[in-house]
């Protein structure tokens, strides 16, 4: 039994790690060794905290005090103060946007306090590589009391009154797809957990897999004694080795506890989890491409119906489910369907978890109700945009969702009413934009990742995506003509209609929802050749204020071009055929005096 | 490691208990060591290493044992509080290992306010 008076909660998730939490961890035993606190003190290995902008991060418990934006140099000084005279030091808090004092207790920091853990009820308080510590905190009950005290239809049962939808992106109920499932005729049957997570920013299902891979594996045992599988497969995608590190230590500890392999707990299951590496494909975040990848086939998407939970792997029934889905069973199965379905909207039970990025201050993962509003999650947990600029949209849903523009910032977060207004849920991408923000350069971003992206098998998703690109681009170049919006409109039906797969059908999204929100920015870069938001290189000018320059030189001594001319203490001038629109003078001028039209 | 049967999580649950608990904060009783400049000067260190030995010998789960800065009060240290859940805290003074086991027997386990050797009780004056 260890004496231990204080565990410091490390974050290791990959964030963290980048920012060298691992060396951190290393000086700390370092230095409570020096102070011979190393036998009172332990430090744990935990996954991602959320608050990622403010990595690495470190909670001491049980003083709950959060650290942030720790440096090696730091901790000699916080061993000292806060483990040794029990000091805690102010400096390395966290101190909120709006306020000059800083808050040290976690339970205290808005970020923190307004989320609402289930998907992600175990994150920063256990070492995800030891199945001891999942186990401590009510892990495998639910395992437990599936096998022993339910049947395969009470779970199905439960499992659909709790109103639990897809948390991959379509939302589809998720006992509903558990009964066809088990209902499809078959011998032997599979469970798949998709890990591929392809939307650029969304990490939720990292995290998920990096601080508690036990969650995700025993949503998937209870889901395999449901539906009738015995075979369970995750397919992760190849960029995230710590996931794939974190989820194979976890298989084996349960296998070795007997919790996965042959006569699980005793009661005669039999389940096995084996572990697929994607290789580069956002196609693959598709089922039917997953399952093509999984089979050592090209990914390609094939017409539904059958689906997969008919016939998938090697046509055998198939239920594939997202990490988020399987992560949040066990606690239905515990807490019952009534518990989680009093949390939500009337047709969105339970919590989502959302990775908040983009132009806002605490950039990170958040879980939170479903039915929370827009403005909640950007403002009160979101801590607002920095430097106080405007806001201007959020786009959700990755490359298949749309924007929503400041008027439905109290539009509550729920799958219908996302659909409403042009945009989907989707996995859980939460792009906040400003007033920097060019939304037809947006456009443009997206459909070139679609175009990048697209396999290629249906025609109208193949050219029309690039044809689309291809206005798009032109408009951002200055080349938008009359009818191009129009084009799009129509190109986007087209696309929207013919492709087999979500990818296709989805990828007009972002086009149509910033026309719709935000038509009059395409006007201004066809009609007036104007950028409004200052982005489109093409469509700018940068020029300086011969009223404010004070001829100090700092921009041409930074200019890469050389681009800019003057005396010094005079008035200087950008010559407009050099430059190259990169912004570093408008960066550096002290005085601003440099403007961009 | 050997199969495990549903018995055994909560085997596994009762070992890591302590573990957990002291992360979730949730406690029936928690010490304070006061470990400011002062106190570790008058010994505090002895009282916080004879604590730590009591609460591993007890293998008590819902204690908390932790260490904050000088109370200002550094004429009667080494200190402690002690917290009993729903109680207000106790302060004790002029302290050395006798006394901290007394303490710790009579209050922290048993739950009486061991008067001799305390000061106040919240804010108001004993002993």
């Amino acid at each position: 039994m260890e004496p231990y008076r204080t565990h410091v909660m490390l974050c290791a998730g990959t964030g963290c790690v980048s920012n060298g939490s691992f060396r951190i961890k290393e000086t700390l035993e370092r230095e409570l060794k020096k102070h011979n606190l190393q036998n009172e003190v332990a430090v744990v290995m935990t996954g991602c905290n959320g608050f990622c902008a403010q990595g690495p991060v470190m909670v001491v418990k049980p003083d709950d005090i959060f650290y942030q934006l720790l440096t090696d140099d730091d901790i000699a000084h916080l061993v000292e103060e806060h483990f040794l005279k029990g000091r805690p030091v102010q400096k390395l808090m966290y101190t909120p946007p709006a306020e000059e004092l800083p808050v040290p207790k976690m339970s205290d920091i808005g970020f923190f306090n307004k989320q609402r853990l289930i998907a992600l009820r175990n994150r920063g308080m256990i070492d995800p590589e030891q199945i001891d510590e999942y186990i401590a905190r009510d892990g495998y009950t639910a395992l437990a009391k599936a096998l022993n005290e339910m049947t395969p239809e009470q779970i199905i049962e439960e499992i659909k009154l709790s109103g639990l939808r897809g948390r991959g992106g379509a939302g589809f109920p998720t006992g509903r797809k558990w009964e066809l499932a088990r209902a499809a005729n078959g011998e032997t049957k599979h469970i798949v957990c998709n890990a591929d997570e392809g939307d650029p920013g969304a990490f939720m299902d990292r995290s998920i897999i990096e601080s508690d891979p036990h969650s995700v594996l025993e949503g998937m045992i209870i889901g395999a004694r449901a539906i009738g599988a015995s075979y369970g497969h995750v397919y992760i995608r190849n960029e995230y080795p710590l996931a794939r590190e974190r989820l194979i230590k976890a298989i084996k500890q349960a296998a070795d506890y007997g919790l996965l392999g042959k006569d699980i707990f005793g009661t005669g299951f039999d389940f096995d989890v084996s572990i697929h590496r994607g290789a580069g494909a956002f196609v693959c975040g598709e089922e039917t491409s997953l399952i093509a990848s999984l089979e050592g086939r090209a990914p390609e998407p094939r017409i539904r119906p059958p689906f997969p939970v008919e016939s998938g792997i090697w046509d055998a029934p198939t239920n594939i489910n997202n990490v988020e889905t399987w992560a949040n069973v066990p606690d239905i199965i515990n807490r019952g369907a009534k518990w989680f379905s009093a949390i939500g909207t009337e047709t969105s039970k339970g919590t989502k978890v959302f990775s908040v990025v983009g132009k806002v201050k605490n950039t990170g993962l958040v879980e939170v109700p479903m039915g929370i509003t827009l403005r909640e999650i950007v403002y009160d947990i979101g801590g607002g945009i920095p430097g106080d600029k405007e806001f201007k949209a959020v786009q959700t849903g990755g490359p298949s969702g749309g924007c929503i523009p400041q008027s439905l910032l109290d539009l509550p977060i729920d799958y219908e009413k996302l659909a409403e207004v042009g945009s989907i849920m989707g996995s859980g991408g939460l792009i906040v934009m400003d007033e920097d923000t060019c939304m037809v350069d947006v456009a443009r971003y997206f459909l070139e990742f679609l175009k990048d992206e697209s396999c290629g098998k249906c025609t109208a998703c193949r050219e029309g995506i690039d044809v689309m690109h291809g206005i798009l681009v032109r408009i951002c170049e200055g080349n938008g003509k009359e009818g191009d919006i129009e084009m799009l409109e129509e190109l986007s039906e087209a696309v929207k209609d013919s492709s087999l797969c979500a990818l296709g059908r989805t990828a007009p999204n972002p086009v149509i929802s910033t026309i719709r929100y935000f038509r009059d920015e395409y006007e201004a870069h066809i009609n007036d050749k104007s950028c409004p938001a200052g982005v489109c290189k093409a469509l700018i000018t940068y020029a300086i204020d011969q009223e404010k320059c004070k001829g100090c030189r700092l921009c041409a001594k930074n200019c890469p071009q050389e681009a800019i001319t003057g005396e010094v203490k005079m008035p200087h001038t950008i010559e407009q055929d050099k430059c190259i629109k990169c912004g570093v003078c408008f960066d550096v001028c002290k005085f601003d005096a440099v403007s961009v039209t | 490691m050997p199969k495990i049967k549903p018995e055994d999580l909560e085997n596994i649950r009762e070992r890591m208990s302590r573990t957990m608990s002291l992360r979730d904060g949730a406690a029936r009783a928690k010490i304070t060591v006061h470990m400011g400049t002062c106190g570790i000067a008058a010994g505090a260190r002895t009282i916080m290493s004879t604590l730590l030995a009591l609460t591993e010998e007890e293998q008590a789960k819902e204690i908390i044992l932790t260490a904050l800065g000088c109370a200002g009060l550094c004429s009667r240290e080494p200190m402690i509080t002690v917290e009993l859940k729903g109680q207000a805290p106790v302060k004790y003074v002029d302290l050395d290992e006798e006394k901290t086991k007394k303490i710790f027997s009579g209050h922290v386990l048993s739950g009486t306010v061991v008067e001799e050797y305390a000061l106040a009780m919240g804010s108001e004056r004993l002993g």
